[in-house]
């Protein structure tokens, strides 16, 4: 009989995610803190004008690019944040969340055997797309001791003459590790001396808690071969949205486009109104809710230091990246121990990469008053293992 | 830092020094030096508590009245308001646009006790032209609390 699958489907990881994710669901009382999505509400005013867009029965495909005035609203963003400007016609693409942006902006740009470099503990698309897209992931495990910044030694290490794409994903999920634009500037360096591209994942680049965020493609140089990855899931609290998008060069655009129009034709006309709703005047509701990202991270971060925990100070996203490798187990073991015995559910680093191993994904889009718990129940169970 | 100190206090005005000097990054000598400041200023004018009266036994009325006034030479609508603020029932007295000045808000046990207001002590001012008197059947949000609606945390328990 024919075997019904794709070898390369079949090769994938299922997400290490998904098996902890089982035994949370069966759990009672568990306090989670294994979200990687914000707990706030989409503020009203972009939530109403979806709904307005609904009455208006604007209930039609855009074009496939997406809304011109979406398109155009993302292009003032990025001109506004990054003094970087791009053409709305040709340079933009509004996607099914930032997800889909990193799938075709792979399938896009790779052949056969090209390689991807994808720095770990990160996002856990990046490997699996770039296979689906007949590339070579090449990982290069980023280390605590650089607070989970890629360093030009480690980028110049995996280079090849295959190389094709670096992903970078900073702020990062999971380390919550930012890039600041000096560190940046020595990557591009690398960048364009080898004469390759950076898909930029900047999902997370409103949730900046020192300074402003500071975009590779705002250095020289560096628009032409850059693919700037962006979405409204983090900044507006609109996951369930599902939109994102892409700003790149113009024929990187228009190949992604293609496989966009034939795979999703457009991403959803309701999102795209209530988007341009929230470019347009959602900085304060962006504002508030990184206000209260920030407290709990500082929350969080004095937390540990009460209890002697291990953890690098992030500034970005909403995570901590505390370290377990004091209890002389592996992070899994640690986070099934921790959800058994005190009912809290926090990720294993390693779901994120194998460098990932030795840590554990907290997530902060929670109220306070749950985060307070959470961090009762830690600071006893790090204090029994301790003990021994 | 005042501006995130009054935001978290509005809502949250229990919390300590020492955990606030957490949330905000900053050392308590300097938090506690804040918040004495803001005080002196008039700026923290208070720590209330909000309070969903329709849930416990005691009965409460609560009317929005609109008041047309003169103005008076010299004073404006300070010293009017100033005559309807002084009553204890009083909970806020408002300089309103358009087409009435004050907006009063009273609390009292009853009905009764509220028209009695109305007529006997506010309408008898000299400077009060007329009043409209609303009476709040419920309170659906006050102070951007909404009463009795427990959020359910409804997202996926683990996303990546």
């Amino acid at each position: 009989m024919t075997k019904p699958l794709s070898d390369s489907v079949k090769s994938l990881k299922p997400s290490g995610i998904r098996k902890f994710f089982d035994i949370v669901s069966e759990m009672k009382d568990a306090i989670s803190l294994g979200v990687g999505e914000p707990d706030f509400d989409t503020p009203w005013h972009i939530r109403d004008e979806g709904i307005f867009a609904l009455e208006k029965g604007k209930t039609f495909y855009t074009s496939n690019a997406g809304l011109k005035e979406l398109r155009e609203e993302i292009c003032n963003y990025v001109s506004r944040t990054q003094r970087v400007n791009y053409d709305p016609m040709h340079e933009v693409i509004v996607t099914v969340g930032g997800s889909e942006a990193i799938d075709i902006g792979l399938r896009a740009m790779c052949n056969l055997g090209d390689e991807v470099i994808i720095p770990q503990p990160s996002y856990v698309s990046y490997e699996p797309c770039a296979i689906l897209a007949g590339a070579k992931p090449v990982i290069i495990d980023l280390k605590a001791e650089n607070e989970f910044r890629l360093t030009p030694e480690e980028l110049e290490a995996a280079i090849t003459d295959k190389t094709k794409v670096l992903i970078l994903p900073f702020p990062n999920n999971p380390t919550g590790a930012i890039m600041e634009k000096g560190d940046l500037e020595k990557i591009a360096k690398i960048i364009i001396e080898n004469d390759i591209y950076v898909m930029s994942d900047e999902i997370y680049a409103e949730l900046t808690y020192k300074g402003e965020h500071v975009s590779i493609v705002s250095l020289p140089e560096m628009k032409e071969r850059t693919i700037l990855i962006n979405g409204f899931s983090k900044a507006y609290a609109m996951t369930g949205w599902r939109l994102g998008y892409a700003c790149g060069p113009e024929e990187i655009i228009k190949q992604m486009t293609k496989i966009h129009q034939f795979a999703i034709m457009c991403a959803p006309t309701t999102s795209q109104y209530a988007a341009v709703e929230a470019l347009k005047n959602g900085d304060d509701d962006v504002k508030m809710m990184r206000q209260a990202y920030n407290q709990r991270r500082r929350f969080l971060m004095n937390a540990f230091r009460e209890m002697n925990l291990d953890c690098f100070e992030p500034y970005g996203a909403f995570y901590v990246f505390p370290c377990i490798k004091e209890f002389g187990m592996t992070s899994e073991e640690f986070a099934t121990r921790f959800l058994e015995e005190e009912k809290v559910a926090a990720v294993p680093g390693t779901a994120f990469g194998n460098s990932g191993e030795g840590f554990l994904r907290i997530s902060y889009a929670y109220s306070l008053d749950n985060l307070k718990i959470a961090m009762e129940r830690l600071k006893r169970f790090v204090e029994r293992l301790r003990k021994g | 830092m005042s501006d995130e100190l009054l935001s978290i206090i509005e809502k949250n005005s229990r919390i300590g020094v020492n955990e606030l000097a957490v949330l905000l990054g900053k050392e308590e000598i300097e938090v506690a030096n804040e918040i004495a400041k803001l005080e002196s200023e008039g700026v923290i004018c208070g720590y209330h508590t909000l309070i969903n009266w329709d849930k416990t036994s005691i009965e409460k009325v609560t009317a929005l009245i609109e008041v047309k006034v003169t103005p008076q030479r010299g004073q404006g609508f300070d010293k009017i308001a100033e005559r309807i603020y002084n009553y204890p029932e009083v909970r806020a007295v408002y300089l309103i646009s358009g087409g009435y000045d004050l907006l009063v808000t009273l609390e009292e046990k009853t009905l009764k006790e509220i028209a009695g207001f109305v007529s006997d002590k506010l309408s008898t001012l000299d400077s009060v032209l007329s009043t409209a008197t609303h009476f709040v059947l419920k309170k659906y949000k006050d102070h951007g609390t909404v009463f009795d609606k427990k959020k359910e945390d409804e997202r996926e328990v683990i996303t990546p």
